[in-house]
């Protein structure tokens, strides 16, 4: 395979049946991919068996694919998020095991083509389908119990968002076997992702994915925000929210104001692939930089996006941890919004060298080093919250330190990088790559870790196992320093990032480092994994009440596993830290239930988002019929589906109290 | 009921009124273009930008009843934060647009005579060998 000097794509062919879709598009000459495929092939087969066997195809079309239980969803974001980590996971150690091989002039394994297939699938998955599918999972969970509220503002919205994401995550898996992805690097800049230099479909999988899951991103956000700002328990005043429900408004707000800049600019780039416009060309008038331009001004709200929910889970684990009601929550709550804002005045530091000119470079600079300030506020904050706290060293916690410790060194790096001139030593060099690394692996993926461990108790009933729990996070922990510390060093040597093959040899230690980091990774990884089994298996032994931690928030006074309507009753809120309060006062329900209003489950959301699907398969295949029809069915079904009035149903009083009494004898 | 009714969809009379000045406002622009002013074609162009921007407050006020109080003024200050995202963006991107176009852009016949003079020793260094 290495000997394939030049990739040969299949012949540009359109029938009116399958489009340009040939049999040429299957990569079975591919070993690596068959394997891949037959992996993947055996593995769903055998789920196939196993579903039908236990017979769980009614439940799970049932209480899974069309329910519209915001902790249901949220449970599914989680799942998504880690399947398509484990393939994300797969593109970077590969890529690593590619880099520690390929020195002086030997190629590895991987040709540049598929390299290339490999480095963007890794980023977009990372981004736009594990990242945001946690941040999403846990703001859906959690959020809503935070603020006393029984659901989302509109549940059939957040059923319906959930499916497009994963609408989106089918279509980029899909191209491992039909066809290609796109070889651009995560953020696909023209004229290399433009109709002249990126022929086939790898492109189009690209554009039609990110759109599709961006529906449901965007009508996410606008959920979450109106949940936040409509359905608060009786008495909640806004500076009543716990930190991660300030942290959720500020994000969803992000959402909001930055999604749609990124749909505009795709279409954008879409009309130039599809029907010859000339936005971002070379020629007519077209300017690439604008295509630069525009989409960091959406990438920079992104990874704050990704952040600020993440900075709410930590504040939430350290004060409970720590026994105290978290330091300087006003603060706390302004630096939110802070960044909130600045992250818009940011953008250009990713093009520092694009050649803006001295003035413009040295604004942005300058704003990046300020936006430097309320996340230092933020670092301060946790760490005084845990001085003279009673600080107990659960699985959480000891997340929440590697990640104060972690994230701080990536902030440090960054704010390096915020320095014009030295950016332009340091610019597309694997110094980037380890700073972005730094913070999403230290900030997201520890958060993520840090949340599942908090809040699993509280959606299962039971613990994660202690044992396992801290093997992944000292595996992790250290595996994260040999994996990207090398980068940091190869970067000030000027080693660049997305290279297939290099030819000094003095570079090969340092990767080899760097993969042994990524092996260590990989243990923390099973490690997770099979934490999570052994607790399902000892759920008994490890079984818990509704509040193992001793925590201070509303989401701890529900059941665990949470009872489908939340509360039995409305809370009246007084104040912050109100389950604190409530325990303190001996808390207890009153007993006299009413009969509780609620949602229903639809499949709509699913449908809708099998035929997006389908839509846009046939958009990246041409198969241009086949696109009229699912749009039309798209259509016509979500007009169908609004003259659908049998939407809720009564939990009766009995029932609830029937529930919330074995609770009490648990 | 009635003053929600009002509060939420407004009444004929403001419906009305937003109606007539959404018309005018689209009709001065296409006015002035049919015109063929004698004037500078970016005066034109001004004026119809800054007619837009007044097109959209009339459309926020009169038929998405854009009010302080609404939903307790989160109507409104979700709005400001909307137009201060944008004014950043468009501002923001004229202003890097606008550098990286004198910067970067190819070069024609026009803009290469007004090219900053090289530096003195750079010039001495070219010449040096004709003078002598």
């Amino acid at each position: 395979m290495a000997t394939e000097a030049l990739h040969q794509s299949p012949p540009e062919t359109w029938t009116p049946l399958f489009g340009r879709l040939t049999w040429d598009w299957i990569p079975y000459h591919e070993p690596i991919l068959v394997g891949t495929f037959a992996a993947v092939a055996l593995g769903g087969l055998a789920v196939l068996i196993l579903m039908t066997y236990f017979r769980l195809w009614g439940p799970f079309w049932r209480d899974w694919v069309t329910t519209i239980d915001h902790k249901k969803i949220g449970i599914m974001y989680m799942a998504l998020g880690f399947i398509m980590f484990v393939r994300g996971f797969a593109d970077a150690i590969m890529m690593r095991a590619q880099q520690a091989m390929a020195a002086g002039g030997a190629e590895g394994y991987l040709p540049p083509h598929h390299f290339d297939q490999v480095f963007t699938a890794h980023g977009v998955i990372m981004i736009f389908f594990v990242a945001m599918a946690f941040i999403t999972g846990i703001m859906n969970y959690v959020m809503p119990l935070q603020i006393g509220a029984r659901d989302v503002a509109f549940p059939f919205l957040n059923n319906f968002s959930f499916w497009m994401t994963v609408a989106g995550a089918i279509l980029v898996n899909l191209s491992l076997f039909v066809g290609e992805f796109a070889r651009v690097g995560w953020l696909a800049f023209p004229p290399l992702s433009g109709a002249s230099f990126s022929t086939g479909p790898g492109m189009d999988y690209y554009l039609w994915s990110l759109q599709i899951a961006g529906i449901g991103t965007t009508l996410s956000g606008i959920n979450m925000v109106a949940t936040i700002l409509k359905m608060r328990a009786p008495g909640m005043r806004l500076f009543d929210m716990p930190i991660f429900a300030w942290t959720t408004l500020c994000t969803n707000f992000l959402i909001v104001a930055a999604f749609p800049v990124l749909t505009a600019t795709l279409t954008m780039l879409t009309l130039d692939r599809y029907i010859g416009t000339h936005f971002f060309t070379n020629d007519m008038g077209g300017n690439a930089m604008m295509y630069v331009n525009l989409i960091w001004i959406w990438g920079h709200p992104e990874v704050y996006i990704l952040i600020l929910p993440i900075f709410g889970v930590f504040s939430e684990i350290v004060a409970t941890f720590s026994g105290k009601p978290i330091f300087g929550y006003k603060t706390m709550v302004w630096a939110t919004a802070c960044i909130m804002v600045l992250s818009f005045v940011v953008w250009l530091h990713h093009f520092f060298t694009m050649g803006s000119g001295a003035n413009v470079n040295a604004f942005f600079g300058i704003t990046t080093m300020i936006i430097a300030v309320p996340t230092g506020v933020k670092v301060f904050n946790w760490i005084f919250t845990m001085y003279k706290g009673s600080v107990r060293l659960e699985t959480p916690m000891l997340w929440t330190i590697g990640f104060i410790v972690t994230f701080t060194i990536g902030g440090m790096t960054g704010v390096l990088l915020a320095v014009p001139p030295v950016d332009f030593q340091l610019h597309n060099t694997l110094f980037l790559i380890a700073h972005f690394h730094n913070v999403i692996i230290g900030g997201v993926v520890f958060g993520v870790y840090a949340a599942v461990s908090y809040w699993w108790p509280k959606a299962f009933g039971f613990k994660l196992d202690d044992t396992w729990m801290r093997r992944s996070f000292w595996l992790w922990f250290v595996g994260f320093y040999f994996a990207f510390m090398p980068l940091y060093a190869l970067g000030l040597m000027g080693v660049t990032r997305r290279m297939n093959a290099y030819m000094d040899t003095a570079w090969q230690i340092y990767f080899i480092v760097a993969v042994f980091g990524a092996v260590l990774i990989l243990g923390g990884i099973a490690c997770g994994f099979i934490g999570g089994f052994v607790s399902v298996k000892n759920r008994k032994a490890l079984a818990c009440g509704p509040d193992p931690w001793n925590a201070r928030t509303l989401d701890w006074a529900t059941q665990s596993p949470v009872a489908p309507y939340n509360f039995p009753e409305d809370v009246q809120v007084t104040g912050r830290d109100m389950f604190w309060k409530m325990k303190q006062d001996g808390f207890k329900w009153s007993g006299h239930y009413h009969d509780i209003h609620m949602p229903k489950s639809t499949s709509s959301g699913f449908v809708l988002a099998v035929m997006a699907t389908i839509f846009g398969f046939a958009m990246i295949w041409y198969i241009w019929w086949l696109a009229i029809v699912s749009f039309l069915g798209c259509v016509a079904y979500g007009i169908a589906h609004t003259f659908n009035y049998d939407r809720d149903f009564y939990i009766p009083a009995k029932d609830v109290e029937a529930t919330e009494a074995k609770d009490a004898l648990a | 009921m009635s003053e929600h009714h009002e509060n939420s969809h407004g009444t004929f009379n403001s419906l009305m009124t937003g109606f007539a000045l959404a018309g005018i406002l689209t009709l001065i622009p296409f006015g002035i273009v049919m015109m063929e002013p004698s004037w500078d074609p970016s005066v034109t162009i001004g004026i119809i930008m800054g007619l837009g921007a007044v097109q959209i407050i009339v459309h926020l006020v009169y038929f998405l009843h854009l009010k302080r109080s609404t939903e307790e003024g989160w109507t409104f200050s979700a709005t400001i934060f909307a137009v201060v995202i944008l004014a950043i963006v468009l501002a923001g991107s004229l202003w890097v647009m606008h550098n990286m176009n004198a910067n970067m852009m190819p070069m024609t016949q026009d803009n290469m005579g007004a090219l900053p003079a090289l530096p003195a020793g750079a010039e001495h260094g070219a010449h040096g060998a004709s003078h002598e």
